[in-house]
């Protein structure tokens, strides 16, 4: 592969987050019975016509925003005509002459190598409806019919498998942080055709490109792509020729194969939407969708790392998920000890909703309240293994940490008469560990320690017991 | 495919139409078809004559801009009347013949 160069651009299909369909008011992202929320206009009965949804607007130019994409403030739809039973009007309404986004970019970083992959366009259009192919006959369920997608166009910017995946993990991320797509591949909400194609290194243009249509996950891309540029290479180095074709990726037999011509028929014949009018916005509404941004995904991560002195694994954990990284800030906010935070939200939270199968928007301890518990840790007022429980409590039921170690008695005892009396009670029942410990044998102080914690039903400061018991046993 | 054609060539093929369109042909049908194909086209090819130069290219109709609708779902047709214009339904969806091998 060394001495060729592969290009790969991806054109990504994603179902957009919104209530009802794009052209009628029913529901979209229906999960049920087959053919329940249709209507005349998603079955393309004749003379029904489409309404624009203006949610699906607002989330495709959010879209671009985020990418940084020039906004057209005045756009057009356009019907493309082919005929498959997953269409029955037989045509898409999409866009083709005036999309809504152009330009753009996602960052992207593959091995410590950051990279620039630049997007064409982003344009608006129509799903079509789920065919389920059987042994003598096929089945149609229009739920899926007309709900919005949009079609996210890159240039060939992308130079491996690892890229392409790193492209679409960056832009997934994006998407469900900005609530623009729950990007959930297995209900098909991300789809892709993949295009590839590969030139001797040294050479500029570009080699003859390859489609393959109607990918679903990334893992399949990626495995897809890695059989496709190998097939490419090595038809190339037999002195062979490629021919532009589309292609489709057979899973289980890990290659891919020609599609027949009749399976996608290349003359859509484009000719402007008479019954949609143009979508035309003020550069004020584009500012309003603007300030709906949320932070970027990299641009807090590098934030969190500046602003609170996180390692970058941390950082990696924290803001995966939009609400955790808020819930991690809003504690660390009102902490002083930001590292701790950091832990006790990878460590306990993330523990504790992982064995529940919650969300953090499930967990009743606030971040003030964890970051008290924290301050009362760092005070010493308790030990660890009771703000472990502290914060089950709070997890489980809320309230304020002060309250609940008061209620469960679980202040630390660093009352210094109460810890030597546990410390002579300690020496005391264990004399033949003690004598190890004056022989020499460091470690028999922390069984010695662990007795005192006993005693003291968990309560006494560690630190202090130990000080306690190596006065007496030297004294 | 034979033929193919755009928005600037003066005839159009109807057997490549009609097989875009999935329609069969007799070469009878095809030729009276092909016949009346031209005439529409001669028909319509006469705007080229006029002088459009100080037109502005419009892709719309009317004035109208917009028109959107609240992202407020209302509930779906009855399935029984989805499907009752259906030739063939089964398990709740239309059965259309096998559209791949």
């Amino acid at each position: 592969m060394n001495d060729f160069i592969a290009s790969i651009g991806l054109e990504v299909h994603v179902q957009l987050k919104t209530r009802t369909k794009l052209f009628c008011a029913f529901p979209a992202h229906e999960e049920g019975d087959p053919n329940v929320a249709v209507c005349p206009v998603c079955l393309g009965l004749p003379g029904a016509m489409p309404v624009m949804n203006g949610e699906a607007i607002r989330q495709t130019v959010k879209t671009g925003l985020m990418i940084g994409s020039r906004i057209a403030l005045r756009s057009t739809f356009d019907r493309k005509n082919y005929f498959y039973p997953d269409m029955p009007k037989n045509f898409q309404i999409s866009q083709q002459a005036a999309p809504l986004c152009l330009g753009g970019a996602v960052e992207i970083d593959v091995g410590g190598q950051p990279k620039t992959i630049r997007v064409n366009h982003i344009h608006q259009e129509e799903d079509a409806a789920k065919i389920t192919h059987l042994e003598n006959s096929s089945e149609i369920d229009f739920n899926r019919a007309s709900t919005p997608l949009m079609e996210l166009v890159t240039e060939p910017d992308m130079a491996s498998p690892d890229e392409a995946m790193a492209f679409l993990i960056a832009l997934k991320e994006m998407l469900i942080y900005a609530g623009i797509s729950d990007c959930n591949l297995e209900l098909g909400q991300v789809r892709c055709d993949v295009n590839s194609s590969v030139r001797p290194a040294g050479t500029d243009l570009l080699g003859v490109k390859c489609e393959i249509k109607n990918m679903n996950t990334f893992k399949g891309i990626h495995r897809a792509l890695t059989y496709e540029l190998a097939r490419q290479v090595e038809v190339l180095r037999s002195g062979g020729m490629l021919v532009q074709e589309t292609r489709r990726w057979d899973d289980e037999a890990g290659v891919t194969l020609p599609m027949r011509s009749k399976e996608y028929a290349h003359d859509y014949r484009y000719f402007p939407e008479p019954d949609l009018p143009p979508v035309v916005l003020d550069a004020a509404t584009v500012e309003a969708w603007r300030a709906e941004l949320p932070e970027l995904p990299a641009v807090k991560r590098a934030r969190f790392i500046r602003d609170y002195g996180l390692p970058e694994y941390d950082v990696g954990v924290l803001t995966a998920d939009q609400a955790l990284a808020e819930f991690f800030e809003a504690a660390a906010q009102q902490s002083k000890n930001c590292k701790a935070v950091s832990n006790w939200v990878m460590g306990e939270l993330l523990r504790a909703l992982g064995e529940q199968g919650l969300g953090i928007a499930d967990a009743k301890i606030t971040p003030r309240a964890l970051a008290a518990l924290i301050a009362l840790v760092d005070a010493k007022t308790i030990n660890m293994p009771a703000a472990k429980e502290v914060f089950q409590v709070l997890f489980e039921k809320g309230g304020d940490p002060a309250a609940v170690v008061k209620e469960k008695g679980l202040a630390q005892v660093s009352d210094a008469g109460a810890i030597d009396g546990f410390a002579e009670r300690a020496i005391a029942a264990n004399e033949k560990v003690a004598a190890e410990f004056r022989g020499g044998k460091e470690t028999a102080l922390m069984f010695l320690v662990g007795q005192v914690m006993k005693l003291s039903r968990g309560k006494a400061n560690p630190q202090l017991a130990a000080e306690a018991l190596r006065r007496k046993l030297r004294g | 495919m034979a033929m193919r054609f755009s928005e600037n060539a003066d005839r159009m093929d109807v057997r490549y139409v009609a097989g875009l369109a999935r329609i069969a042909l007799s070469d009878a049908e095809a030729a009276r078809l092909q016949g009346q194909l031209d005439d529409i086209l001669a028909f319509v090819g006469e705007l080229k004559k006029l002088d459009v130069s100080g037109v502005e290219v419009t892709d719309v109709a009317t004035e109208a801009q917009n028109a959107w609708r609240a992202d407020v779902p209302i509930a779906g047709l009855e399935r029984e009347a989805t499907l009752a214009n259906a030739p063939l339904a089964r398990h709740g969806q239309f059965v259309v013949p096998k559209v791949i091998e």
